[in-house]
């Protein structure tokens, strides 16, 4: 048997408050993958819509906590009908990523960000979410359709001169990843996307992905002795909270988990989580796959 | 005062050369260096003799503590296959090539530089104060997030380069972040010659330079970003008689970045023509 020490869950401190993440969508979407890790569909109302306000409140907020950037979830946040304000009052503050599947934006909101980003200087990020580049390998996980509606979005973006990061689930072996993305470059040339931003994301076995496939086994969960020596800023909980409708969460993965509410305000949420799902595996193997990647591995601080 | 502030070197030491004649011929008193002074470039070694000969202090940048101490890679940390594939043909070459006194010497250095400059407090880095290898592109990165930093780090000028193009911003009370930008390679908007900053403060800043009043001071700062035109095709040929990578040249010979490009925040990207 092994010693207490070793069985304790490890905790991660809050480093700083580098991102704010906000759930702007709940878990409301136009889609129903078969992986995704919060099960959001057109039905799924377990977190609703934030409104402007709430938005507001928090960037105004998020001043004395010094955050660098900010980020929107789903749920497709551009259901949101408030999206395109709030993504206006944000860049006023710094720069922000909206995470999306591509398939409902619209030109004239396309360029009142447009005009927006360049008004305030501060990046404004889209990534959009599509599983590989064929519609046959895309479909059968985000829907029949889906990877042409999606890939007009990334081609309007283009229009718009945005350089949309494209996210892709692996639903591959790994052998496959520098011909999938290769091809993925050829069909974005194709689209007008002349500078494809490409990323290929690790599944979460949770939520949907864990009926499809399958959930993580129970040795699949941080340790201890993992920890030791590990760069913790790998690991989104260390500079991330996300904001809900329903309060203040550690991340974006775990909204279902038991212990995912952090408080209700974001000076209530700063404390120590602990590493003790599935998903937190796949953080550490990973490192902080929701963001863009700001911070980065090191021998050492 | 007046202090001349150099980025990433990335090896180029013709580029360094011309730096430091532009900086004496402008009267500065002091010369730093930032960090990062191999990588990319040509001839490793011949960049120390020069930061030895002119007194020039420098901070240690990711790349310095790899090189220092050998280890598998810069440190940059790219996240893209196509990066880093490239990120370690330049870092081969240079670990290959770097001396074991230079390496030694690498080592050494320290990872900030604090001065009391004038009454204010500067604080030279690599990359941020809490991370020799974080990116502050001026995009991506919030006032208040600087602001931040200033105060955990107790600072009224914050410095620092890594990301390859110069900017800066004003704080709160009239502090500063300033990014040098780099003398290693040209800033991917089309031009050749590359960069660094000339700090001066007090009676040497410029007229009508804004004030900083952190820590009850009044202390004018100004930031004079300078461009520096050196022998380029003297250095791609260099590089090319070291059968470095056709991509490195080409970024040397068009101001292009041809590499290492998704690091960069879309406002950045856009900018340049890859």
């Amino acid at each position: 048997m092994s010693t207490p020490d070793v069985m304790e869950t490890p905790h991660i401190d809050l480093m700083s408050l580098d991102e704010i993440w906000f759930q702007v969508a709940g878990t409301v979407c136009n889609l129903t993958c078969q992986h995704c890790f919060i099960s959001c569909s057109p039905h799924n109302h377990s977190f609703e819509f934030l409104t402007f306000e709430q938005v507001e409140t928090t960037l105004v907020e998020s001043v004395e906590y010094g955050v660098r950037e900010y980020y929107f979830t789903g749920g497709e946040p551009f259901l949101n009908r408030n999206l395109v304000r709030m993504l206006k009052r944000t860049l006023d503050f710094g720069p922000a990523t909206v995470l999306t599947n591509g398939t409902v934006l619209r030109p004239e909101w396309l360029s009142e960000l447009r005009t927006a980003e360049e008004k305030s200087g501060f990046s404004l990020e889209f990534r959009v979410s599509v599983d590989g580049p064929t519609s046959e390998i895309n479909d059968p996980i985000r829907g029949d359709g889906t990877f042409d509606r999606a890939i007009k979005g990334v081609a309007l973006l283009c229009e718009h001169d945005f350089l949309p990061i494209i996210t892709m689930t692996q639903t591959w072996d790994d052998s496959r990843n520098a011909e999938i993305l290769q091809q993925f470059r050829g069909v974005l040339q194709k689209h007008g996307c002349h500078r494809p931003r490409l990323k290929i994301l690790p599944r979460l076995k949770i939520g949907a992905e864990e009926n499809r496939t399958e959930g993580y086994a129970e040795t699949e969960r941080i340790t201890h002795q993992m920890m030791e020596g590990f760069d913790r800023s790998q690991l989104l909980c260390h500079h991330s909270r996300v904001v809900t409708n329903r309060g203040v969460y550690v991340c974006p993965i775990l909204l279902e988990a038991s212990n995912g509410a952090m408080g209700d305000l974001l000076g209530e949420s700063l404390h120590p989580f602990p590493l003790n799902h599935g998903a937190c595996y796949t953080c550490y193997q990973f490192g902080a796959i929701c963001t863009n990647s700001t911070l980065r591995s090191q021998k050492s601080d | 005062m007046k202090l001349a502030l150099f980025g990433g070197l990335y090896s180029n030491y013709l580029a360094l050369e011309a730096a430091v004649a532009d900086a004496q011929q402008r009267g500065v008193d002091a010369m730093f260096c930032l960090g990062d002074l191999g990588a990319f470039g040509p001839h490793p070694n011949r960049v120390f003799p020069l930061l030895r000969d002119h007194d020039i202090s420098c901070v240690q940048g990711n790349y310095d503590d790899s090189i220092g101490h050998e280890l598998n890679d810069c440190q940059c940390g790219y996240a893209d296959p196509n990066d880093n594939y490239f990120a370690q043909v330049s870092y081969d070459y240079t670990l290959q090539n770097t001396s074991a006194d230079n390496k030694a010497w690498l080592r050494s250095l320290p990872k900030e530089l604090r001065l009391h400059v004038d009454g204010l407090r500067v604080l030279l880095c690599h990359g941020s104060p809490r991370r020799t290898n974080e990116f502050l592109w001026q995009s991506n990165t919030s006032t208040a997030f600087l602001d931040r930093l200033a105060d955990e780090w107790a600072t009224d000028l914050m410095v620092g380069t890594h990301s390859g193009i110069h900017w800066q911003r004003e704080l709160r009370d009239g502090r500063r972040y300033v990014n040098v930008g780099v003398l290693g390679r040209p800033e991917n908007d089309g031009t050749t010659n590359v960069w660094y900053a000339v700090l001066c403060t007090g009676s040497d800043a410029a007229a009508g330079a804004l004030p900083c009043t952190a820590n009850g001071t009044s202390v004018p700062i100004s930031v004079n970003f300078v461009p520096v035109i050196y022998d380029h095709t003297l250095l791609a040929e260099k590089m090319q008689q070291e059968q470095l990578p056709d991509e490195f040249i080409q970024t040397v010979l068009t101001g292009w970045w041809t590499t290492c490009l998704e690091v960069l925040p879309s406002h950045e990207r856009r900018m340049g023509r890859f």
